[in-house]
């Protein structure tokens, strides 16, 4: 006889699938979609994954993640001012978009509750792999959201800034974007709040042939909310991405990158920024698929630990048989300035072109004495000049983006983190 | 101004004495050069006077103004007034060199109970400082001597060293790397300073800049002790005839 012992059930695993009973009469969704959502919490059912599971080896989901607060229909987000001045803002309270759409020439936004109505939004709700538990939360609970569709050649002025702004509770967003051929954009992807919020928001990026898209997540959830995200973008023939990823908040953060080159010429940026702080737990998860030929990748990541946080990178780039000509290259370096934080760094290279740049590095270091010496040699005391040095080697990745804009609007989330933790 | 006493110091990595009994007596308005051969110890006593942590006094004492200061920590000492101009300035990626100056001229004041700076004002004093060393302020918004060359450098140091104002001035091997051109900007930038209530401790391997910095007094320094001291035509006659005969003296 065939025994399956199925493990105990932990409380927060048994918080989601209640909800879920509980939730289903008020989801959107046509039969396409309650398909998926049924499977999508089958999958959780199976339980969260453990340390076990190759993926999630440095981030136990399933031990992280103790405590699931309920649906709270009556916390109340308010909107925030956009990094960027002049930003178009969309923004999710607790999980709803707004009932006014605001217009922008040559930009069609939809709310997504809509999408999931009538179903034309199913497909996109395929999990990732065998192990995607932070798209199977999504899909089972998954209520609203924006699709974004820039059409054909718009070159947008101003950024478009996506808030998903949480006060407590749960919520579940998912935000499609479409970027249409030769169009450019900058979409600044805000996640924050005030609440002990457990937050999936799931981003998907379709970029056609010559689009050029820099995209930001900026990350400034509470300590004591979850935050779990998916970004995954297709870029096609000669479309350019750049993906900025600021993590300053948060008490267990995973952040999950994949990307896919879809068209030759393709090009992504990932740059990316882990501020860790207290007893927090951060995770930024790349998977990266050089698909077809000629199509090129760097990826810089610059991680601050203070207090007993713990950190984790993993990055792991597939170059697929065809995808010859491919350039790769990929950086972790982190800032170590407690004895009591941790960062784990696992790179991966799979490569099954024979004609191919590829290449990563990862460093883990201290305050150079030297560098503190020559400042305060020059009057600048000691705190001081140590929160100059933990500034610039951050900075260093922010000042590359080449907008001064963004750059300025970026560097000042960072002093508002420093002044709040330096 | 400055006055080292019997001064012993090692590094604290190794143990290795450097400094083994230095005397030396430097008064406000004074210039006194301190030459000597390699490994005579010139540079180390820079970095203690600035308060670098990899040196250890085991022995005798630093007064500036007559106060002890070897309980101060680097930035202590540099609002109370004492310069490094360092031999190798270090490349700061990241640090912005106009926020640097601000942060630098503003600690400084607050330190000593001003103001900071209105940024007009702050403008202003830094391209007259950088027009006066013929410095370019494009190169002042790259990051803090990244990619400058090592003239580009020294200027930056005495760029420094003039908008901060200090009382006593520590200029370790300052004409190193600089062309003729540049010896003669760079030691233009520090006559202009020379003021009765401001010292300087000129480090040199070279007669050559003492040709443009002209010091009142010039000090030979070896094995970590000052082993002769005289005035200007000291260095000239170590130019003329090397250390040798100095050394040969003192032994």
């Amino acid at each position: 006889m065939n025994m399956h012992t199925q493990p105990q059930r932990t409380p927060a695993e048994t918080a989601l699938i209640d909800a879920f009973g509980d939730r289903l009469s008020l989801l959107p969704g046509d039969g396409a979609v309650m398909l998926k959502r049924d499977d999508a919490i089958e999958a959780i059912k199976h339980g969260l994954p453990t340390r076990r599971v190759e993926s999630w080896h440095y981030t136990d989901l399933r031990r992280l993640l103790n405590v699931v607060p309920d649906f709270d229909p009556a916390a109340m987000a308010k909107t925030i001012a956009p990094i960027v001045e002049g930003s178009t803002v969309l923004p999710v309270l607790n999980g709803k978009s707004d009932a006014k759409v605001p217009g922008i020439e040559g930009v069609a936004v939809q709310r997504l509750s809509e999408k999931l109505i009538d179903g034309t939004i199913a497909p996109g709700l395929d999990p990732y792999g065998s192990d995607d538990a932070i798209g199977a939360l999504n899909t089972a609970f998954v209520a609203d959201g924006y699709f974004i569709d820039i059409a054909d050649g718009t070159e947008l002025e101003k950024p478009i800034e996506l808030q998903n702004l949480q006060a407590g509770g749960q919520t579940h967003v998912r935000l499609p974007v479409r970027v249409g051929a030769g169009a450019k954009a900058v979409i600044v992807e805000r996640q924050a709040g005030d609440g002990a919020a457990l937050v999936s928001s799931v981003s998907q990026l379709v970029l056609g042939e010559g689009a050029e898209v820099t995209w930001l997540i900026v990350q400034e959830q509470p300590d004591t909310a979850t935050h779990l995200a998916q970004f995954k973008a297709h870029i096609g023939k000669n479309a350019k991405l750049t993906l900025f990823v600021m993590n300053a908040g948060g008490k267990l953060v995973r952040q999950e990158v994949m990307v896919k080159t879809t068209g030759e010429g393709a090009d992504f940026k990932l740059r990316g920024i882990n501020l860790l702080a207290g007893d927090t737990h951060s995770d930024v998860t790349m998977v990266l698929d050089h698909a077809v030929p000629h199509t090129t990748s760097t990826e810089i990541i610059r991680n601050v630990v203070t207090g007993k946080a713990r950190g984790v990178f993993q990055g792991r780039i597939n170059v697929h048989q065809y995808a010859q000509k491919t350039n790769a290259k990929m950086a972790c370096n982190t800032l170590l300035l407690s004895d009591d934080g941790e960062f784990s760094t696992k790179p991966e290279l799979e490569i099954f072109a024979d004609d191919v740049v590829c290449g990563h590095g990862a460093t883990v270091t201290e305050i150079d004495h030297d560098h503190l010496f020559y400042l305060m040699a020059r009057g600048v005391d000691e705190k001081n000049a140590r929160g100059l040095l933990v500034k610039a080697f951050v900075a260093e990745v922010i000042e590359e983006l080449d907008d001064e804009t963004i750059v300025e609007a970026l560097e000042a989330r960072l002093d508002e983190w420093f002044a709040t933790h330096g | 101004m400055l006055e080292i006493r019997n001064l012993h110091a090692r590094i604290v990595d190794d143990g290795t004495e450097i400094i083994r009994g230095l005397n030396l007596t430097v008064k406000a308005g004074e210039v006194a050069a301190i030459m000597g051969p390699n490994g005579s110890g010139k540079s180390t006593l820079s970095y203690i006077l600035a308060g670098r942590e990899d040196y250890e006094v085991t022995e005798g004492d630093i007064l500036y103004n007559g106060q002890s200061i070897l309980e101060m920590d680097p930035a202590e000492r540099a609002t109370s007034g004492i310069f490094l101009a360092f031999q190798y300035p270090m490349e700061i990626p990241g640090v912005a060199t106009m926020e640097f100056l601000k942060v630098a001229m503003n600690e400084q004041r607050k330190a000593r109970g001003q103001e900071p700076l209105k940024i007009p004002e702050f403008l202003k004093r830094v391209k007259e400082a950088a027009a006066s060393l013929s410095m370019d302020m494009a190169m002042l918004k790259r990051p803090l001597n990244v990619g400058f060359s090592g003239g580009e450098k020294k200027r930056a140091e005495i760029l420094q060293m003039k908008l901060l104002e200090p009382k006593l001035c520590v200029l370790d091997e300052t004409d190193s790397g600089l062309d003729i051109d540049a010896l003669k900007i760079v030691s233009d930038g520090v006559n202009a300073l020379r003021a009765p209530d401001r010292a300087f401790l000129v480090i040199t391997h070279y007669q050559r800049l003492l040709e443009h910095i002209v010091p009142d007094s010039v000090h030979v320094l070896y094995r970590g002790q000052v082993i002769k001291s005289g005035d200007k035509s000291l260095a000239l006659d170590l130019e003329a005839n090397g250390y040798a005969g100095v050394i040969g003296e003192a032994a």
